[in-house]
């Protein structure tokens, strides 16, 4: 489905990313892990088209097609999904409003019908109830006020609405209390299918007690220098980065 | 349709193609035009035209001859060339015949336009002066409507219709709260002004109808000097909304309307409207030069009115609707939204004067800028010795979309007792890369993205429009910021 080889990425001619490779296959979960600054949500963003980054090689390729012949709005409507680490506020426009402009522009986008409001609204009802979420939230507007928790179970909302064939969740995890990460690895969870892929970019292996991975990946300095089974998290939570960078410091100099 | 309704609508179009249109909305003169320039004998040729009694062309030449004595004022926040007034036809007769034979014949940039707003196809023909084989359906509903407010005791009518039918009413009104004394614009607009409407609502009675749907239509041939007033008499209540939504091209460059209204004890009145005349092209050429004198008094006890606007037209806005807070316990409300995209330039707000005790005052303005645009926010809140226990909260916020574009504010306050409490909020904030991507990533376009993000921004204000009016600002207000951002 996603097809990353020799990905060299920079910004302002700084490299982030470097020699980057990675096969995503539907119906897998993908994790990658790193410390800060290691280029885990630079990855994403590329995927998801951001423009302020500068791709100096390789290629991506999504569903067979050149990944950067297509613009952000093209790949979301494609089934790309980025779940942000820092979902900004949109301030007057409600969630409902939001979301519907979405689903139909994606609708539009692959020849169908727009949703009629009625038919939003059973949508709507019947993903609040999948992952969890409550009713009110989806009367207010995007972000706005929100709470860390309620920002990323909206991110895993929107999810659920859109059905992405690749969902990147960047940091979904980070500053949840152990009851939203529980609804955020549910709804993941649910919307886990054959024909669908995600993958977690997270810093810490908390979260892959609860969405287990087929593979972990462990991108440092803008490499991957590790990838393994679901084991691999535990091995790193154990030993901690420090083993990693040892590791890539010895391939570096070999 | 029911077939009942349908004959009612046939009788009524026969009635008003067939006849004569007997609620005379426009005057019954053949294209005659006044020679260009401005002096007593125009002035004495528009109130001949209009066949209006004496004390009409009285005010019209004191009107004239205090014009003389003032100066432009240059004041505003805003540039444009030197406007020569002896090189402007002050008045022609309302055009009969239509400007095109069909639509294909038309603009269609403006086709375009009027199709992203969704107007109706026969509107659509009307809006840009097209021939319409019958008279459309909203003019034959506008004609019941007037019938079932008749009924009510209420006026709704031309202001010349008013001036011969009604003329203790317009004696007693005209001028009672923008003298023509008042500002260089306000005067030319009492020595010329060509028609407009005037509105009377009986004591105790509340309008059971937004006077407005009827205004799209007519608005297409109202003249460059328009002149609306609205009385409400006490414990009455109107909603009365004006203006377009289409863009209205006009080869009228400079447009100086008045809008007087006057609420006695108790009564309310809402006045909405939503401008957006020609701003001209991208390099400013053409556009509307609007300048426009809106004031409100509420003359009674506990009395209300609130102004509600949607700028988004006009290469040049000057325009500060504003109340008089006369009444003890009144209440004054401004909610405006103006957008300026290329070149245009707007110096609008308001101005709440409390001089009655206990009076109230609230301004929620959001500009938003792109282009090359500049935006300025004007505003006086002012509280004299008597109004005891004044309070005005006033909240300007401004959006910019770009690096060239201007966004300004100018809030003066006079507290002239210790009692009152008066409020200012301002803010200024831009149109984020990180929200755009967020709608981006969700598949949602760049057009697309603003539009939601500027209407989310003016939502406090859309939201007091009538339901019909705000679904179409809120389509305005995209279509405006259009090629503004990428």
């Amino acid at each position: 489905m996603l097809s990353i080889k020799n990905l060299q990425v920079s910004i302002n001619g700084k490299v982030i990313l470097k020699d980057l490779n990675l096969e995503v296959k539907e119906g897998e979960v993908h994790a990658i892990m790193g410390p800060n600054g290691s280029g885990k949500s630079t990855l994403a963003s590329v995927v998801a088209g951001r423009e302020m980054f500068d791709v100096d090689k390789g290629e991506i390729t999504y569903r067979d097609q050149n990944i950067f012949e297509m613009n952000p709005e093209t790949r979301a409507r494609e089934g790309i999904f980025l779940g942000f680490q820092y979902p900004v506020e949109i301030p007057g426009v409600s969630i409902a409003n939001f979301m519907r402009t979405a689903i139909n522009e994606k609708r539009k986008h692959l020849g169908l019908d727009s949703l009629s409001g009625a038919e939003f609204l059973k949508l709507m009802e019947e993903k609040k109830k999948l992952v969890d979420i409550q009713s009110k939230l989806t009367n207010r507007s995007v972000n706005e006020g929100f709470s860390g928790g309620e920002k990323k179970k909206n991110e895993i909302f929107q999810m659920a609405l859109l059905e992405p064939r690749l969902a990147i969740l960047d940091e979904t995890d980070s500053g949840l209390d152990i009851d939203a990460l529980k609804v955020v690895a549910n709804g993941v969870n649910k919307l886990r299918r054959k024909d669908n892929a995600t993958v977690v970019i997270t810093h810490y292996q908390r979260l892959l007690e609860y969405i287990i991975p087929d593979f972990v990946h462990v991108l440092y300095d803008g490499r991957i220098v590790k990838s393994g089974g679901k084991e691999l998290a535990l091995e790193l939570e154990s030993k901690g980065y420090e083993w990693v960078k040892k590791e890539a410091g010895v391939q570096a100099q070999g | 349709m029911e077939d009942k309704e349908k004959n009612k609508n046939n009788n009524l179009l026969d009635e008003v193609t067939g006849s004569d249109y007997k609620y005379g909305f426009y005057t019954d003169i053949e294209a005659d035009q006044a020679p260009k320039g401005l002096n007593e004998d125009t002035v004495r040729f528009i109130s001949a035209k209009k066949n209006e009694p004496e004390f009409m062309l009285e005010f019209r030449l004191k009107a004239f001859r205090h014009w003389k004595t003032l100066k432009e004022p240059d004041w505003a926040h805003v540039d444009y060339p030197p406007i020569d007034y002896q090189d402007i036809i002050y008045f022609s007769a309302p055009r009969k015949k239509p400007q095109y034979e069909s639509l294909d014949e038309v603009d269609p940039e403006l086709l375009e336009t009027f199709d992203k707003l969704g107007i109706p196809l026969e509107e659509q023909k009307m809006l840009a002066g097209v021939a319409v084989d019958a008279v459309m359906d909203s003019v034959s509903v506008a004609t019941t409507f007037r019938e079932s407010l008749a009924e009510k005791g209420i006026i709704f009518c031309s202001f010349s219709e008013a001036v011969h039918k009604h003329p203790d009413l317009v004696k007693k009104y005209l001028g009672s709260v923008v003298p023509y004394t008042d500002n260089f614009f306000a005067a030319l607009n009492c020595a010329v002004f060509s028609d407009g409407s005037f509105v009377y609502i009986p004591k105790g009675v509340k309008c059971p109808l937004e006077l407005s749907t009827y205004f799209r239509i007519n608005a297409a041939n109202t003249g460059q000097f328009e002149r609306t007033l609205i009385v409400a008499e006490e414990g009455s209540y109107v909603s009365y909304m004006e203006g377009c939504t289409a863009p209205m091209r006009d080869e009228n460059q400079l447009h100086a309307a008045i809008v007087e209204i006057i609420a006695h004890k108790d009564a309310e009145v809402k006045y909405s409207t939503v401008q957006n005349w020609w701003p001209g092209d991208k390099h400013g050429k053409g556009g509307v030069y609007n300048f426009v004198t809106k004031r409100g008094i509420c003359e009674g006890d506990n009395s209300k009115i609130s102004w509600t606007q949607v700028e988004t037209g006009s290469a040049i806005t000057w325009k500060y609707p504003s109340l008089v807070l006369k009444g003890n316990n009144t209440t004054g409300e401004f909610y405006s939204v103006a957008v300026t995209n290329n070149m245009q330039q707007a110096d609008t707000g308001t101005k709440m004067i409390h001089l009655g005790k206990n009076t109230r005052s609230t301004i929620i303005s959001k500009g938003i800028s792109a282009g090359r645009s500049n935006n300025s926010y004007r505003g006086l809140v002012k509280t004299t010795r008597n109004a005891e226990n004044a309070r005005n909260f006033s909240q300007c916020d401004s959006l910019l979309l770009g690096d060239q574009c201007g966004a300004h504010t100018f809030p003066y306050l006079e507290v002239g007792n210790k009692s009152s409490v008066v409020e200012h909020e301002a803010t200024t904030s831009k149109i984020s890369e990180d929200q755009l991507f967020y709608c981006l990533q969700r598949g949602i376009d760049m057009e697309s993205a603003i539009g939601l993000i500027v209407n989310g921004y003016a939502k406090e204000v859309l939201s007091k429009l009538p339901m019909e009016f705000a679904v179409e600002a809120q389509k305005l207000l995209s279509i405006s910021l259009e090629g503004s951002v990428g």
